[in-house]
């Protein structure tokens, strides 16, 4: 019992330590490909501790949700993140929730980012969260349709059970998993606020979704969401990994040289998306804003058809 | 002393209440007393059919009382079905009479409102309680009848009268089809008591006739789409605690109607039942949603929320169809358990959200969202339930409105197994419908709540409101707490509806209580579980600790200035987004096909300083496609009609004389 409390805990920790880490790699690698040379890749925590030591400005008509929304945020992320299996499936908590719960979760934090954007009563804080809401409701049932299609294939929704199935010979190469991972890539990148949804690093302000939701943060409030949406970022990932490449996952009663490997596993993982990631974004133009439904509602008919080729016939 | 008399002591009160508060309709204390007796009388009623279904659910209690046909008299029935709709629509009736204490005195004219109010609450419980055909379609119509009242109310305030037309009509029609459906079920004997229809086998043919009709009639109280024109009309005109009332509860017996006699009088479904449900309720879900996205008066916003969350509702029902067709009677009763739990849900968040809207109306004046704002400073409280309401309804974890979400995704991942092929292709649309509706749900009450409360006044009633009495916001905060409890212990509310699975599809859900720090789990462990409690725990638990490492170790300075706005803050309210502008994407993105959207922007000339204009043409497609065309046949045919008005006395004798010749062939015809 207290190993297993252990492990949930270590789990937590990992990902709230790595989640700047990543965010930062990405950042660094771009900056290589673009051949300029970039940040420290631990730039994201000098960053978080630079805010946290300032002082928070809020505006004059800031109300109670705008200063409590980004502990909310962070805690809903960070409470996802650390439910989805980064180095082991089988914690001791994995089963208080299942996907269904963490898409939900996240839509929970989404929730209340995208109010926060609208408190102040600024143009660009509306503008964000009017755009984000666009979004999200075709993501939304986009990965809630790839839930399904995992969920059908492993006969649970339980991400555990999912990548320990997914491990197992009997996954095979399937057409609707193929379609799957394509729509899940495609929601993780506009969830993500990443190119060619949105621009992390914009500084035309009429282009931005994320950045302009968060205009009005600074100080703790702002580190709080930064970490929120590296968090957030590092989810994904997991998730991808720990759904269609769960190898190297220890189970939690493992030995912990097992579990040591397991961990190795996963910053491999979190490393070679990272410089995926970043080589698609260096890739490819930012999109207009209102072709954005047209790529995500690909995502969402991908998923679609993969749900419905799963119902059709459980060999596809 | 069994609890139908305690009920029917209760409901003799109520109606008591209706020549009080006529008569007394001129003295200022009569609205306070008839609120209270009737808040009185709800809460026992509450109690004592909370008790009996937490106790006594399978023992089923009947009552005959001398009324109504001389040879039939009046049958009712508490079961476990009307016990769990009871208490339904007691917790509606209870909170929405302590809100109406305070918000009563704001009312000019009480005598409009107490009599009907009160009648209207006795007769929801009329309904779920009947146990013949006729007290059934008679409690029916008085519902509709005094909600029509209420609706007409303030019938000099534009668009009230119309509304009320539509209802009426609606309703009428309503109460046709549920009288012809159970004229079906009596067969020829016409035997309108349940008991005898429960043993009536019907021809399969019939059956769908049947469906037919109580989807036409049920579900137009419902308000299912296409026939939920009438709702969005009718619920925003009554009083708010009124409009609470219709929302959150009467469709809810509406939905009892559906249930009491598909589930229960017409005997095992065929398959294809669950087709036409499941359509109808993806399809309601997601409209419903749309028009409530396009709306920017707060009221009717959330009446078409309520047409998005019966089809919700419908989707668990159909599911439950589909699986008790097939003989699968546990994941009928997942099915069900769904649908039941969010028929609990709905009526606890919308009713919720109507006083919330309540609240706002008697503090600023406005229903209109485009004239309020920053209203979460001057009335936080509100603020606050509102907020916990657009959450639950938006199924959001950890409160009620994600429990019943969930458990209808898990009924429809359970539905590989269905050997129909049509239903195999349908269930994973229908998910996709639900999946979009509930991501669409909440954009909608980002939008409501977020133009409402946020942001900054965008009129003076908006910057000058204040808080409303502490009645009112106790009730809000009843139905925030209740949410709240629903979301974090659903095995309990799940245990407490298993005897209506098992009365209904013959089946349950395996016992939620004996799980595990109250995990639910709807098939067992390895496929899916959800634990509210430790969720919520969880997200309270990281919050409350990275606010507190952060005040330790960050600078907890706080600094108040203007608004940043990326260095060129504008102080015009009107350069904030509006109810309009937020819907904007959404609109461009669904709106185009489906409401053919027309935006046309007017530049003014080059040079000139005059304000560019923006016309938004949308069109209402249900109404020109559906309605226009019978409205276009009745006033034809009237006006064709009409002309007999005006005959001389010569052709009005031929007339009789031809109707009496035409009646003298048919009866020599078909003697």
């Amino acid at each position: 019992m207290m190993f297993d409390l252990f492990i949930q805990g270590i789990q937590m920790l990992v990902v709230l330590l790595l989640a700047p880490l990543l965010t930062g790699l990405v950042r660094r690698v771009k900056a290589r490909l673009l051949r300029r040379r970039g940040p420290s890749i631990i730039q994201p925590y000098r960053d978080l501790f630079r805010l946290m030591r300032k002082e928070a400005v809020l505006a004059d008509n800031a109300s109670w949700l705008f200063r409590i929304a980004p502990y909310w945020i962070f805690a809903t992320t960070w409470v996802a993140a650390s439910l989805v299996p980064t180095f082991a499936t089988g914690l001791i908590f994995s089963w208080a929730a299942d996907l269904i719960v963490i898409v939900a979760l996240l839509g929970s934090a989404r929730f209340f980012l995208a109010l926060a954007g609208l408190d102040i009563g600024t143009s660009f804080g509306g503008l964000g969260s009017s755009r984000e809401v666009m979004i999200a409701s075709l993501a939304e049932p986009a990965l809630i349709m790839v839930v399904f299609t995992v969920a059908m294939i492993a006969g649970s929704t339980q991400l555990s059970t999912v990548s320990t199935f997914m491990l197992s010979p009997e996954v095979g190469l399937r057409v609707s998993l193929g379609l799957a991972l394509v729509a899940l890539i495609i929601v993780a990148v506009a969830e993500n606020s990443r190119l060619p949804v949105d621009n992390p690093s914009t500084h035309l302000e009429v282009t931005m979704i994320h950045e302009a939701m968060i205009l009005e943060y600074s100080g703790r409030h702002l580190a709080v969401i930064e970490i929120a949406s590296s968090l957030n970022l590092l989810l994904y990932v997991s998730l991808i990994s720990s759904i269609f490449f769960p190898w190297g996952l220890a189970d939690a009663n493992a030995a912990p040289i097992d579990l040591l490997t397991g961990l190795v596993f996963y910053v491999f993982k979190l490393v070679l998306s990272g410089c995926l990631l970043a080589t698609f974004e260096t890739s490819i133009a930012k999109m207009r804003v209102f072709r954005v439904p047209q790529f995500i509602g690909t995502a969402l008919m991908m998923a679609l058809l993969a749900a419905l080729l799963m119902f059709v016939t459980r060999s596809l | 002393m069994t609890p139908i008399y305690v009920l029917f002591g209760c409901l003799g009160i109520l109606l008591a209440l209706v020549p009080v508060s006529i008569l007394l309709r001129r003295f200022s204390f009569v609205s306070r007393l008839v609120y209270v007796t009737s808040f009185i009388a709800s809460t026992i009623i509450l109690v004592a059919v909370f008790f009996q279904l937490l106790h006594q659910p399978i023992v089923a209690t009947g009552l005959q009382l001398p009324l109504g046909i001389p040879w039939l008299g009046a049958h009712f029935r508490l079961d476990a079905l009307s016990l769990f709709f009871l208490v339904v629509v007691n917790l509606g009736g209870a909170v929405t009479s302590l809100y109406g204490i305070g918000y009563g005195q704001h009312e000019k004219v009480p005598g409009r409102i107490l009599p009907f109010f009160v009648a209207f609450l006795a007769a929801m419980n009329l309904v779920v309680l009947a146990d013949d055909a006729f007290t059934f379609l008679l409690s029916w119509e008085f519902m509709s009848l005094m909600s029509w009242a209420l609706v007409v109310s303030h019938h000099r305030q534009a668009g009230n009268v119309r509304a009320g037309y539509v209802y009426l009509l609606m309703a009428g029609f309503g109460t046709l089809s549920l009288l012809l459906a159970f004229g079906l079920m009596a067969g020829p004997n016409g035997d309108f008591g349940f008991a005898s229809m429960r043993v009536q086998e019907l021809s399969p043919g019939l059956a769908g006739v049947v469906l037919g009709l109580t989807l036409l009639g049920a579900g137009s109280k419902a308000g299912i789409v296409p026939l939920h024109v009438w709702l969005p009309l009718a619920h925003p005109a009554a009083p708010s605690h009124v409009s609470a009332l219709m929302s959150g509860v009467m469709t809810k017996v509406a939905v009892y109607g559906f249930i009491r006699i598909v589930f229960d009088l017409l005997g095992s479904p065929e398959w294809w039942w669950s087709v036409v449900v499941l359509v109808i309720g993806g399809l309601t879900a997601v409209i419903g949603v749309l028009y409530a996205l396009m709306q920017h008066d707060l009221k009717r916003l959330l009446a078409y929320h309520t047409v998005e969350n019966i089809g919700i509702i419908f989707i668990g029902l159909g599911l439950a169809l589909a699986f008790e067709a097939n003989g699968v009677p546990a994941l009928a009763a997942l099915a069900l358990t769904a649908a039941l739990f969010h028929v609990l849900n709905h009526s606890l968040f919308k009713s919720l959200l109507f006083l919330g809207a309540g609240a706002v109306l008697t503090a600023t004046g406005e229903r209109d969202m485009e004239r309020l704002g920053g209203l979460i400073h001057r009335m936080p409280v509100t603020a606050f339930a509102f907020l916990v309401g657009s959450v639950a309804i938006s199924a959001l974890p950890p409160l009620n409105g994600f429990v019943s979400e969930w458990l209808t995704f898990q009924a429809i991942l359970a539905s590989t197994e269905l050997p129909q092929w049509s239903l195999r292709l349908l269930v994973p649309a229908v998910g996709a419908l639900l999946a979009l509706s509930a991501a669409l749900a909440a954009a909608c009450f980002v939008k409501a709540f977020g133009i409402t409360f946020l942001g900054r006044a965008r009129s003076s009633a908006a910057s000058l409101a204040s808080e409303v009495d502490r009645l009112s916001l106790s009730a809000m905060l009843i139905l925030v707490l209740l949410c709240l409890l629903a979301g974090i212990f659903p095995g309990y509310v799940i245990d407490t509806i298993a005897p209506l699975t098992r009365l209904l599809v013959d089946g349950s859900m395996p016992l939620q209580s004996a799980e595990r720090w109250m995990t639910i789990v709807p098939i067992k462990q390895s496929l899916s579980s959800y634990n509210g409690l430790l969720v919520m725990a969880f997200i309270i638990t990281s919050a409350s600790l990275s606010a507190f490492v952060i005040h330790r170790i960050a600078s907890h300075k706080t600094r108040r200035s203007p608004a940043w706005d990326c260095g060129f803050p504008n102080t015009d309210t009107n350069t904030q987004y509006t109810a309009g502008s937020f819907a904007q994407p959404i609109r461009s993105v669904f709106g185009s096909t489906l409401f053919q959207v027309r935006e046309e922007i007017h530049m003014p000339p080059q040079g000139s300083t005059l304000p560019a204009r923006m016309t938004l043409q949308m069109r209402d497609f249900i109404w020109e496609k559906i309605y226009a065309p019978i409205e276009g046949v009745v006033a034809k045919t009237s006006k064709w009609l009409n002309q007999s008005q005006f005959l001389t006395i010569r052709k009005y004798l031929a007339l009789v004389l031809a109707s009496l010749v035409f009646m003298l062939t048919l009866v020599a015809l078909l003697r």
